[in-house]
């Protein structure tokens, strides 16, 4: 699905080159579940807002599907973003005087789709997150786990292929943070969605089916997940492509 | 309603009123001040142009031949041309053209004094001499001033039936054996009111001595027109017409319009009279427009003062929206429906709040009868929203062109 090829980064602090991602090579097949560690400045967030278009490579491609990312234009990369791909992110950045249910049928609002049908879609993703009684209520009236399944309901809206997490469960508690990675792994494996997430949590990171680990915006490992929670080391496995 | 855009931008405006009333009272004060102050200086000029308009006539007709000196010292050959020259000015409805007061005038010898006899049309000549009229010679009520006349469309002629109604009890004719008399000529030919003076062999009541003007009036004798054509033996013959033109209208080529009509004439201006009303009016419609820069400027700032504060306030907002597929037409679209309606709403209740105070504060503080001016409510519209979207232009470049991988970070 994603295919990253030669992929650097390069920001500037003080005239002096920083490298957020430097030469990343990487395959992320389609229905896959790919986990992103690394500490703080690893490259991780850069790395998954490049797979949404919203950062621009220094040098390298990002293909999906086929097509190069960085040649669409931005009203292009705009169509990407809302129909193939939905953010998931730490802060759920809801909108706060939306509903939950409005909040849920913003991104359906840019694609065409009827009055009704973005309704009825909202609804019943709503209530698939068991959120039914709670469609009216404005962020600010629900707990932090129902605003993160807002925030994926949200993500959802417009059916996406791909949902790009970013600390999805940074300002959750640990049983929400199952819950949420429940639902995650739910859409992975049940409804065949890509998921790339990026965690500081290894816990976490174990419900991916492969954990993939930054440091200077270099990946240096990646890790096939047993099915019993147990990541062992398989490099190249599952179709995830790490060189450097 | 079904969901949409216009719910997201109605929604943000609604669930922060507290901060849309900032917003809006920046715009609301600028635009209530700015019609205030329109709403007064429409009323002032119309003021200003009556008082102006009793600085006296402004314009003189003389026949081609003639030279001022000739008007002045109003000799026995001076030049003459037809009275109906009048008629032809009123029935061409040249707008500008308030009042007209067609004279003869000629040197005459009364007793041992030359005097000159000058033949007027009393309501007319009293229209355009203020000053007689302070001595209880009043002028029927005309359609004077430059914004009365362009707002009714229509000048005021001299020719024009001036409504009963409208005249006070005044002293405004003068009886074909009847005489007005001017200070300096009364005190020489020793005439008070009452006496009778014989001109050119007739004899003329004095009804009135003039007060003292400081002009060459106070040494005439004036009597009916049409009693001076008679008794001078001219025919329909006048030696001028002064007009009391709108000086607008003058500065629009008033001068040129009539010489088209009276082509074998010399037409002038009395320049200092002009000259003042034109400066006055000069000088108002540059305050006017002084304070109407002033409050665009400040308006502006202030909206976008505020649209810059609600821009940073909702970068994250904006990164999410950006994220979910929103593209910088949509962005535009929230910031600048949100500056339009701030505009309207704006500029409506500033133009109530601003015609509202002229109309209390007006008779108050200028003496003046203030009424609303309804055309300055469209203008106050369309300033409000300009000021709204002029300001909060560069604060939506701004949020259209954010960086959302930038406001992600941020977290």
């Amino acid at each position: 699905m994603f295919v990253l090829d030669n992929l650097t980064k390069i920001y500037h602090h003080r005239s002096e080159p920083v490298y957020a991602l430097d030469s990343v090579r990487l395959t992320i097949p389609r229905g896959s579940f790919l986990a992103v560690t690394g500490g703080s400045g690893s490259g991780k967030t850069t790395l998954l807002l490049m797979l949404g278009g919203l950062i621009r490579p220094t040098s390298g491609t990002v293909t999906f599907k086929g097509s190069d990312l960085f040649s669409l234009t931005p009203a292009q990369l705009a169509e990407y973003r809302n129909r193939a791909i939905g953010f998931v992110l730490q802060t759920f950045n809801l909108v706060p005087y939306l509903t939950a249910l409005e909040n849920v049928m913003v991104p359906m609002l840019l694609n065409g789709t009827a009055a009704a049908d973005r309704r009825n879609r909202a609804e019943a993703l709503l209530k698939q997150l068991s959120l039914d009684r709670r469609m009216d209520f404005f962020p600010r009236e629900l707990s932090i786990g129902q605003q993160q399944r807002v925030a994926i309901a949200r993500a959802l809206a417009n059916d996406p292929e791909v949902i790009l997490a970013d600390e999805p469960t940074g300002n959750l508690d640990p049983s929400l943070s199952v819950e949420i990675l429940d639902i995650l792994e739910a859409l992975n494996r049940e409804d065949g969605h890509t998921v790339v997430m990026v965690t500081h949590n290894p816990q976490a990171a174990r419900r991916a089916q492969t954990v993939l680990q930054l440091s200077a915006g270099r990946i240096i490992s990646e890790k096939a997940v047993a099915p019993t929670g147990t990541a062992a080391a398989s490099e190249g496995s599952r179709g995830v492509d790490k060189s450097n | 309603m079904p969901f949409s855009i216009g719910t997201i931008i109605w929604r943000e405006i609604w669930q922060r009123k507290s901060r849309l009333v900032s917003g809006l009272m920046a715009i609301a004060l600028g635009i209530a001040v700015i019609t205030g102050i329109q709403t007064v200086t429409t009323v002032s000029r119309q003021v200003v142009a009556e008082k102006l308009d009793l600085l006296g006539a402004n314009i003189l007709v003389l026949p081609q031949a003639a030279s001022l000196d000739d008007y002045y010292s109003a000799d026995i050959d001076a030049p003459t041309f037809p009275e109906d020259y009048v008629e032809r000015v009123a029935t061409s409805m040249l707008p500008g053209v308030d009042n007209m007061s067609p004279k003869l005038s000629r040197r005459v010898k009364i007793g041992t004094e030359s005097i000159i006899l000058t033949g007027i049309l009393p309501v007319n000549e009293l229209a355009s001499k203020p000053i007689w009229q302070a001595s209880g010679l009043m002028a029927a009520e005309l359609d004077l001033a430059c914004a009365t006349a362009t707002a009714a469309g229509a000048p005021a002629a001299a020719t024009t039936p001036i409504d009963p109604a409208k005249k006070r009890p005044v002293i405004d004719s003068l009886a074909a054996a009847e005489a007005w008399v001017g200070s300096v000529a009364a005190q020489r030919l020793g005439l008070t009111a009452g006496q009778v003076v014989t001109v050119e062999g007739e004899p003329f009541t004095v009804t009135h001595i003039l007060p003292e003007t400081g002009t060459i009036d106070d040494s005439r004798v004036f009597v009916h027109l049409h009693t001076a054509q008679r008794v001078l033996g001219t025919g329909t013959q006048i030696s001028a017409i002064e007009i009391m033109g709108c000086c607008s209208a003058i500065s629009d080529g008033l001068l040129a319009k009539l010489r088209n009509i009276l082509p074998d004439t010399r037409i002038t201006t009395i320049s200092h009279i002009v000259n003042t009303q034109i400066e006055t009016n000069r000088l108002m419609a540059k305050v006017s427009v002084i304070m109407l820069v002033i409050i665009v400027l400040v308006g502006a700032i202030s909206i976008g003062n505020y649209m810059w504060a609600n821009v940073e306030e909702r970068r994250r907002e904006m990164g999410t929206l950006i994220t979910i597929g929103f593209k910088k037409r949509h962005i535009y679209r929230l910031f600048f429906v949100k500056s339009l309606v701030l505009g309207v709403i704006g500029g409506a209740s500033g133009y109530l709040l601003g015609t509202g105070a002229a109309l209390i504060l007006g008779p108050q503080l200028a003496g003046l009868q203030v009424s609303p001016v309804f055309s300055l409510f469209v203008w106050s519209l369309v300033v409000a929203v300009g000021i709204a979207v002029v300001g909060s232009w560069y604060p939506t470049y701004r949020a259209a062109r954010m960086d959302p991988a930038l406001i992600m970070q941020e977290q």
